[in-house]
């Protein structure tokens, strides 16, 4: 009992607690049935968003004030220059996968310019660049619908015993993000300027340098995530994207990542995607309209906020 | 002067944790007099003053007021009973003008034409308190310098709409005014007095205590150790009242080689050329007077310049920071005890690519012990540690990186005497061994550790004391020291 | 403090700046574009987008943003298509209450001290889901009172620059001259000294709150008014626009700065800009949107750089 109540206490176990009771009432509706094909469709849903989670996460784990809004345009641009790289060709997939990286890097790198060099508040910066993504994103890609190679196209619905491949591999990219942050100087400068900038540079950590690769990291997970969805939906398409802006920043806030900065939750990013994921499941088994759908998701992110409480994400505290 | 007491204090306490600030203090204002509270560093005025406005409560002890007593005395309490208080830190809303402002303190300021009834209101006052002044109703707070923000402020506190204002407290109200500009306010406190205002003034320019007070407070460790009309006082029997003597019984310092190689040369910004602060290898230097006269800020450029040279900075080798303000500027309150010792030595702590948890938990152990931390386990939170031991981790995080200069920025305040001997304790070993320390304090009895103290006043050096002339009283006489 | 004045004139102007240039532009490239007609035709969605960056602006005097004003315009557009044409009190009373969950939720950030960027995160979808409940397809129409309104042939100037002069000085007048108006900016510039002097912060952001939910009623039916008809994602865009628009009049998002003639100069600029601008210069619709960015961009880049002069000298 000492054991589970010290595991709830851990900031992501409410996320998993929610998914897991959202899956129970969605299979006790439909008595049993097609709980198994509930599971493998949501881990692959999953998967889009966690990808995005994980950068949108430690772009917040930064500090108050840092999000970055340009991650549906950089996912429409990205599914378009990875599926135009990859020409429908499976032996360039891999050039595909990295030119769909470099440009979400690119996306980054320029979001970080903006904020620094030219003194631009984050949120206006990643807007102002998404509005640019975008229009470049039109521009190149025509409004045509890009294929993708036969082979990378099945890659990314590829199931091994219900569980899809991808899925697997977010978790090891979720491992990896997770020893990054504790066990690299980058993920301790990561931390430690999210929760208190002066006493970070009082203590000799490289400021600047540590939000770069921030928000590098976040646009090259942004390209990995536009090229993966170009396949699973078998096109690349500028409004890929959109919908993920949302709940990048739902996964992050629901999955216990501190809204203040300076503690990301890697597991909390599984947790609270899986949960929203089942909670549309469920509302859709219960037959609701789109409308009683979005109305739902939306008073559970603002009611799971309003418990927790914590101001942040616009205004720094004041000094 | 006769007539009920505007405010009186009966035993009034006030801890904070574990420190006591105010340690029993009895006090009464009357109607028509100006109070002039003097202390050193720490004595407990600003905490007193936040008590008789009403935005602190005591922990113990009674506050009066119109001759009640006031239960749960608020500062809106406060304000309906005329009290007003100009805090040091400023309470303007730099978006806004002077004239909304003025709007923003007079809930009555409202309707058709308030703009302009603010506007002459504020306008007023400040032609009345300082005529020849070049402060608009309508200028932008944020465009004005410090000086006429506090003019403005200053003047606010006198406006009335309502309520008459009864006691006015000012906190250093002349810390940014030039001489012509206090001496309008101070000859305005004179006659408002006359005319039955009482006043609480706050000052470390004694001329300005002693000729414009009708009695003298001397406040020292949180409580009142002297008073009387100010005929009563000079500058000497204040300065002697505010220190006093102190038995140094801090460890002997070895007075080190003066052949040690410089590794600090640092002038504080807009400093007369030669009053420079020179720091060799392995000595411990103090920056003394009293707080916020440019230590800090000399302490944060020369940390900045570690490892280059400016213009006015020099500094020869890597320079760690141990900050006072623990919550804003030192402690990761999310990180453990361990973590927030190790993050100062990350490049150490490091084993191939990653961090090695091993060598982290090592680290921490060892500073444990050398340090004294109290706690069960190193890989709790920070915040479970009391605030002593928080502080001896952000020394610890310091003193295990490979920074040959320890720059300290009062790191003892707040922090209880015997993890005060411990930390000077410390100091003195880590200096043997070639450290350099420099070290700014507010308490004048810690500067007996130091082998030199440099005494700051308004941003700029002003003495410079070896070893053997660092006393307190000569450190006080230097804090207050006024030209001519 | 005549340094000072030249340096926030020059910020103060920026907007309107970037509004001459954008008309000039246009006018070298399209003559007869400036005309009652042109200006009629390339402002058509002005009004709606004007209003909605008003809203975005009382949220940001309070260090706030909200990003479900664009699904919110949305809702309010289908409601006036549907409720308000078969059912008007109805209609009106659903729009009475949609600003009171305005005020309640920016009484609700105050006092649980959230981060208002998540709550109308959630509130975002609330909204569309409302929407989409309202009018599931595309439809409805609008009340014949608002048609007349909208499509008023005022004298010499063209009705878009009418509103939007109206609405400039309606909000100018708010938020600058009143003496509320004075502490609404107040909690944005220092909250701590407005709570000292004793007013009800959380009452205030419910105020600036209730004040962005009528603003975005009025662009919601103003909406319609101009398209006739709904649908559930019509006003999806205006937050990232409104956020655009307000920030580029020289709204800042901290510090209680903001300017209800810069945030309609914004939006005018951004709604000219966006289509007819980039159609005379043959640049295909395609960078209608980046040159939004683009705009954002210089305008935000310059401001920091007089910005930047200013702290030197």
């Amino acid at each position: 009992m000492k054991a589970l109540a010290a595991r709830l206490s851990r900031p992501w176990a409410w996320s998993f607690l929610g998914a897991v009771l959202v899956f129970v009432l969605a299979v006790s509706f439909t008595g049993g049935a097609g709980a198994g094909g509930m599971i493998t469709t949501a881990l692959a849903l999953a998967v889009f968003t966690i990808v995005v989670g994980l950068g949108q996460m430690i772009v917040i784990t930064l500090g108050p004030g840092n999000v970055d809004l340009s991650l549906p345009a950089n996912i429409g641009l990205a599914s378009a220059v990875s599926m135009t790289v990859m020409n429908g060709s499976d032996s360039l997939v891999g050039i595909g996968l990295l030119a769909a990286l470099g440009c979400g890097l690119a996306i980054g790198v320029a979001n970080y310019l903006l904020i620094r060099a030219l003194g631009i508040p984050p949120i206006v910066a990643t807007l102002s660049s998404s509005f640019v993504v975008q229009s470049i994103d039109i521009a190149y890609g025509r409004g045509l619908q890009i294929k993708p190679p036969d082979g990378f196209a099945d890659f990314v619905s590829l199931q091994i015993g219900g569980i899809p491949v991808c899925a697997i591999l977010a978790m090891l990219l979720s491992a990896g993000f997770g020893i990054a942050l504790r066990r690299t100087i980058y993920g301790r400068s990561l931390m430690a300027v999210g929760q208190n900038p002066r006493a970070a540079q009082f203590a000799g950590l490289a400021l600047e340098r540590t939000r770069l690769i921030t928000y590098g990291l976040c646009g090259m997970l942004g390209g990995l995530d536009g090229a993966l969805l170009a396949g699973y939906f078998r096109g690349a398409n500028v409004d890929l994207g959109n919908e993920y802006l949302l709940s990048s920043i739902a996964v992050v806030v629901i999955g216990g990542t501190s809204v203040a900065g300076g503690k990301p939750s890697v597991p909390g990013i599984w947790g609270a995607s899986l949960f929203l994921i089942l909670l549309l499941t469920m509302l859709n088994t219960f037959g609701v309209s789109a409308g009683v759908r979005l109305v739902a998701t939306g008073l559970v992110i603002v009611a799971v906020i309003a418990i927790a409480g914590n101001r942040g994400l616009v205004n720094p505290s004041p000094k | 002067m006769a007539g009920a007491p505007i405010v009186s204090l009966r035993s009034v306490e006030k801890a904070f944790g574990a420190v006591r600030a105010i340690a029993g203090v009895d006090l009464e204002i009357a109607a028509g007099e100006c109070i002039g509270l003097v202390g050193h560093n720490g004595a407990g005025k600003s905490t007193l003053m936040h008590i008789l406005a009403g935005t602190s409560a005591p922990s113990r002890g009674q506050v009066l007021a119109a001759g009640e007593l006031q239960q749960d005395f608020s500062a809106g309490r406060a304000m309906r009973l005329g009290i007003r208080c100009v805090f040091q830190e400023l309470s303007l809303c730099p978006n806004l003008t002077v004239a909304e402002n003025t709007r923003i303190y007079h809930s009555a300021l409202r309707g058709f034409g308030w703009r302009r009834r603010a506007a002459n209101l504020i306008a007023g006052k400040l032609d009345e308190i300082f005529p020849g002044h070049d402060i608009g109703s309508s200028d932008l707070v944020q465009d004005l310098s410090i000086g006429r923000r506090q003019m403005a402020e200053v003047a606010r506190a006198f406006t009335v709409t309502d309520v008459p204002a009864r006691l006015v407290i000012l906190d250093e109200p002349t810390s940014s005014l030039d001489a012509h500009t206090s001496r309008q306010l101070l000859a305005h406190i004179r006659r408002a007095t006359a005319a039955g205002m009482s006043f609480v003034f706050i000052s470390h320019l004694l001329h300005e205590i002693l000729d414009y007070s009708d009695r003298i407070v001397v406040m020292r460790d949180g409580k009142i150790i002297a008073g009387g009309r100010a005929e009563v006082f000079d500058r000497d029997k204040l300065v002697e009242a505010m220190g006093g003597a102190h038995g140094a019984a801090g460890a002997a310092r070895i007075a080190t080689a003066s052949a040690a190689p410089v590794l600090v040369r640092a002038r504080p910004a807009g400093g007369k050329p030669g009053a420079e602060l020179i720091a060799r290898e392995g000595e411990v230097i103090g920056l003394a007077g009293l707080a916020g006269h440019g230590q800090t800020q000399l302490l944060r450029r020369i940390f900045a310049a570690a490892g280059r040279r400016t213009s006015d900075i020099d500094v020869q080798a890597a320079a760690a920071m141990v900050a006072g303000d623990r919550q804003n500027d030192g402690v990761f309150p999310m990180m453990s005890i361990a973590e927030n010792i190790g993050v100062g030595s990350l490049a150490q702590l490091r084993r191939g690519l990653l961090l090695s948890p091993d060598r982290e938990r090592a680290l921490a152990a060892s500073w444990r012990d050398r340090i004294a931390i109290r706690t069960q386990d190193m890989a709790n939170n920070i915040l479970t540690l009391s605030g002593g031991n928080q502080q001896k981790a952000l020394f610890a995080r310091a003193l295990a990186s490979p920074a040959r200069i320890i720059l300290l920025d009062d790191p003892t305040r707040g922090v209880d005497v015997a993890t005060r001997e411990q930390v000077y304790e410390l100091i003195g070993r880590e200096a043997a061994t070639g450290r350099t320390f420099l070290w700014y304090t507010t308490e004048t009895d810690e500067l007996m550790h130091c082998d030199r103290v440099y005494v700051f006043r308004n941003g700029a050096i002003v003495a410079d004391l070896a070893r053997e002339d660092i006393t307190e009283e000569k450190v006080i006489h230097s804090s207050f020291q006024e030209a001519g | 403090m005549g340094r000072f004045l030249s340096v926030r004139l020059l910020r103060d102007l920026l907007p309107a700046l970037s509004l001459v240039l954008v008309l000039a532009a246009i006018a070298w490239l399209n003559p007869r574009a400036i005309s009652y007609l042109g200006f009629t035709l390339m402002l058509n969605l002005a009004v709606p987008i004007v209003l909605a960056t008003v809203a975005q602006m009382f949220v940001i005097t309070g260090n706030d943003l909200d990003l479900s004003i664009g699904p919110f315009v949305s809702f309010v557009a289908c409601v006036g298509a549907t409720w308000l044409v078969e059912n008007p009190l109805v209609g009106i009373l659903v729009l009475a209450v949609s600003i009171g969950i305005y005020a309640l939720l920016g009484w609700l950030i105050q006092w649980r001290g959230l981060p208002s960027i998540v709550v109308t995160l959630g509130m975002s979808f609330v909204w569309q889901g409302l929407a989409v409940l309202v009018l599931p397809k595309p439809g409805g129409s609008a009340p014949d009172w608002l048609l007349s309104l909208m499509n008023v042939k005022s004298p010499v100037l063209p009705f878009p620059v009418v509103a939007s002069l109206v609405i400039a000085i309606v909000a100018w007048f708010i938020v600058m001259r009143t003496s509320y108006g004075a502490v609404l900016r107040g909690t944005g510039g220092n909250a701590a000294a407005i709570a000292r002097a004793g007013w009800p912060l959380p009452v205030l952001k419910a105020g600036l709150f209730a004040a962005a939910g009528l603003f975005g009623v009025l662009s919601g039916l103003a909406l319609l008014g101009v398209t006739t008809s709904a649908d559930a994602n019509v006003g999806n865009g205006y937050t990232l626009l409104s956020i655009a628009g307000a920030i580029l009049g020289g709204g800042e998002f901290v510090g209680g700065i903001v300017s209800p003639v810069g945030a309609v100069i914004g939006a005018l600029t951004l709604t000219l800009a966006a289509s007819p601008l980039l159609t005379f210069l043959d640049i295909p619709p395609d960078w209608q949107v980046g040159a939004n960015g683009i705009i954002l961009i210089v305008v935000l880049a310059a401001r920091t750089r007089i910005g930047r002069q200013a702290a030197r000298t």
